[in-house]
């Protein structure tokens, strides 16, 4: 069934993205503002350091950019695989 | 004009501005009334949410508690922002394509079980109701400080409005009354951020304000900060001071919360299409954010400003006199919040001079943080009008989370559990009633509860991401992303992640946030160094292994249910939004 296996690779194809995302979301907020933030130390900004930043205003800055970019991938990814509205 | 009636003028006026678009959109056709976020473009509909999303907890007391906890508080900033990530990503396109009238109703019919609605029910009750205890608590400092009452008196006038607004009203289904709400809250948020930014630093954006020069000593503002706080002996503000493993787990703790509450899932069921639920999640976050980046400035910059006005020569001179709050006219916020019982001074040591320092023998003054954010403008000296707004905008945050999360706890009741499962025959009057029922309960025991909460607003509202994230998060994201999970799964998963997260917040807090009643404090948990506040992220984790290990162990998804899931997953085909 051609039909199901288009739907099997746009899932998988979505599900790629999804990871990639995640990554990219899991390093700027958790990463750079709580588990990496030593390493960023030396990185001065305003009166302290790029992981306070971060952890206050970088990581929002980050998740903003992510949902619009994952939402023009994904109308990009329905319309390939022809299962858009 | 004095400032009582200045204050009553401006929250009378925007009140009378929502009943106003209240009645104007009646005017419209009753479809339209139901069909809440259908035909209204995008970002419309992001301001809405962030109306619906943005409560007290945001508005009156994160920056409070940033002020006091610095960066260790980060995680309320990253953990109510980034779970709209996961929301735009794991949840809501397919939670539209499924296209249901509420979450117990996707949870029932995916795990094709009546006790896994009605376990969904509870769970969803538990955590509204957690989170109107921590609005109660928000709506009780507004009114007592803007109505100069105590705060007791304060919370049962906010009670009161809070009930006639979401019983009597339909307003929480008008998107443009939630419109207009999100206006006034963002203005009201802004305007004093803005002149405070501008007095310290000269810079007229806030955010930004945060890491530029403070004019007056010519030093980075946080650095200028660090070096007060560390002369009276307080903890630096940049640096850590909790666990990393109780700040990783609380932030996952409110991000995934944040995808798990009800009230702000039900938004993206009735978006016009699939693609529509992706980007209503990023202009919704726009919105927050706007908030969200001015918050740690407000944080920061309040308690530069609480600090010097008790130091008004410096941190090495004689702090304010006692003589000085009587009768200097700049310091009456000193006195009117002292009325409302939350804040306190005592010149304990006799000298007339009231000091604030960390050490707790010396010192002699307490600040609720709750109060910060609306003390806010007053400690800066800013014009009436701006006081008075804050006041309203606070008050507009409170109202229209708590009207969401009421008309949420109400539906459960009367649609999932009465309509789904007591009594399908029920009349629509029938079920009117037990709706409003179910709010009426529901804000009398937060209303008792709020009396004594179990934190300032923020915490408390902490808490109800932690349950819903222990609950609700993992039973969705299973439900879409894998056909393995069964019915006997998804319950024992919910059940077990729910119990062993309340049952962890009542030993830190309390059996039913009853004070006293704890057998442990956050400040020495039981299980390593995790706070109750952090504890749903564990929750979550049961949940996950308790749901697959169960579904491992029992019988296969039925084929049908199956379909259900490759259907949602796929765009095409979605129907028009369900009128709610």
């Amino acid at each position: 069934m051609s039909d199901n296996s288009n739907n099997n690779a746009y899932w998988a194809a979505n599900m790629r993205i999804i990871k990639i995302f995640l990554v990219i979301w899991f390093i700027c907020s958790f990463g750079f503002g709580i588990l990496l933030r030593p390493l960023l130390s030396g990185i001065a900004v305003g009166g302290t350091d790029l992981g306070f930043w971060f952890a206050q205003q970088g990581s929002i800055l980050v998740f903003l950019v992510l949902i619009f970019a994952y939402a023009s991938r994904m109308n990009k990814l329905d319309r390939e695989h022809g299962v858009d509205e | 004009m004095d400032q009582f009636t200045l204050n009553l003028l401006i929250v009378g006026a925007t009140f009378a501005l929502y009943i106003g678009i209240a009645i104007w959109a009646r005017a419209g056709t009753t479809s339209e009334f139901y069909a809440a976020g259908r035909g209204v473009n995008p970002v419309m509909n992001g301001m809405a949410t962030g109306a619906d999303w943005m409560s007290a907890a945001s508005f009156i007391s994160m920056a409070g508690i940033i002020a006091f906890g610095g960066y260790d508080t980060s995680a309320y900033l990253m953990g109510w922002t980034g779970g709209y990530v996961l929301l735009a990503m794991l949840l809501a396109p397919y939670l539209r394509k499924f296209g249901k009238y509420t979450v117990p109703e996707f949870i029932g019919d995916r795990f094709y079980s009546g006790s896994a609605r009605m376990v969904a029910v509870i769970c969803l009750i538990v955590a509204s109701v957690t989170y109107v205890i921590g609005q109660m608590t928000g709506v009780g400092v507004a009114f007592s400080r803007f109505l100069e009452v105590s705060n007791a008196t304060g919370l049962y006038i906010g009670a009161g409005i809070v009930f006639l607004y979401a019983v009597l009203g339909g307003m929480k289904g008008i998107t443009y009354t939630q419109v207009a709400q999100y206006v006034v809250l963002i203005i009201a948020y802004t305007i004093p951020a803005v002149f405070i930014s501008l007095q310290l630093t000269g810079n007229p954006i806030p955010a930004l304000g945060l890491f530029s020069e403070h004019t007056a000593s010519g030093q980075p503002l946080l650095t200028t900060l660090e070096g007060l706080l560390s002369d009276l002996g307080f903890a630096t503000y940049t640096e850590q001071h909790d666990t990393t493993l109780n700040m990783f787990l609380f932030t996952v703790s409110l991000m995934i919360g944040t995808a798990g509450l009800p009230h702000v899932i039900v938004r993206f069921f009735t978006v016009p299409t699939v693609k529509d639920a992706r980007s209503s999640a990023g202009w919704a976050l726009v919105f927050i954010a706007l908030l969200y980046l001015t918050a740690p400035a407000v944080g920061a910059m309040a308690r530069l400003n609480l600090i010097t006005t008790f130091y008004p020569n410096g941190t090495t001179e004689a702090p304010l006199s006692l003589e000085e709050i009587q009768n200097n006219e700049a310091l009456d916020w000193v006195r009117n919040w002292e009325k409302t019982g939350l804040l306190k001074f005592d010149d304990k040591n006799g000298d007339g001079n009231i000091a604030y320092v960390a050490n707790g023998e010396a010192n002699e003054l307490t600040v609720n943080r709750d109060i910060i954010v609306l003390a806010n403008p007053e400690i800066a000296q800013l014009p009436g009008w701006v006081i008075a707004l804050v006041a309203a905008g606070g008050l507009a945050a409170a109202l229209s989370t708590a009207a969401g999360l009421l008309m949420a706890i109400a539906s459960a009741v009367s649609h999932d559990l009465i309509k789904g499962q007591l009594n399908p025959n029920i009349s629509e009057k029938g079920e009117l009633l037990a709706a409003r029922i179910a709010m009426g309960v529901a804000i009398a025991v937060a209303t008792y509860l709020g009396l004594n909460p179990p934190g300032f607003a923020a915490q408390t509202v902490a808490l109800a991401f932690g349950l819903a994230a222990a609950s609700i998060f993992p039973a969705l994201m299973m439900g879409i992303f894998s056909k393995r999970i069964n019915n006997k799964g998804a319950v024992a998963g919910m059940v077990a992640g729910l119990i062993v997260t309340i049952v962890y917040i009542f030993l830190h807090k309390g059996w039913f946030f009853i004070p006293g009643t704890n057998s442990f404090t956050d400040a020495d948990p039981l299980l390593l160094s995790i706070k109750s506040t952090s504890f749903g992220a564990v929750g979550a984790l049961v949940n996950f292994i308790v749901a697959y290990l169960v579904s491992n162990a029992t019988d296969d998804v039925p084929a049908d249910v199956q379909e259900l899931v490759e259907s949602i997953r796929i765009p095409r085909g979605a129907g028009s939004a369900v009128d709610h």
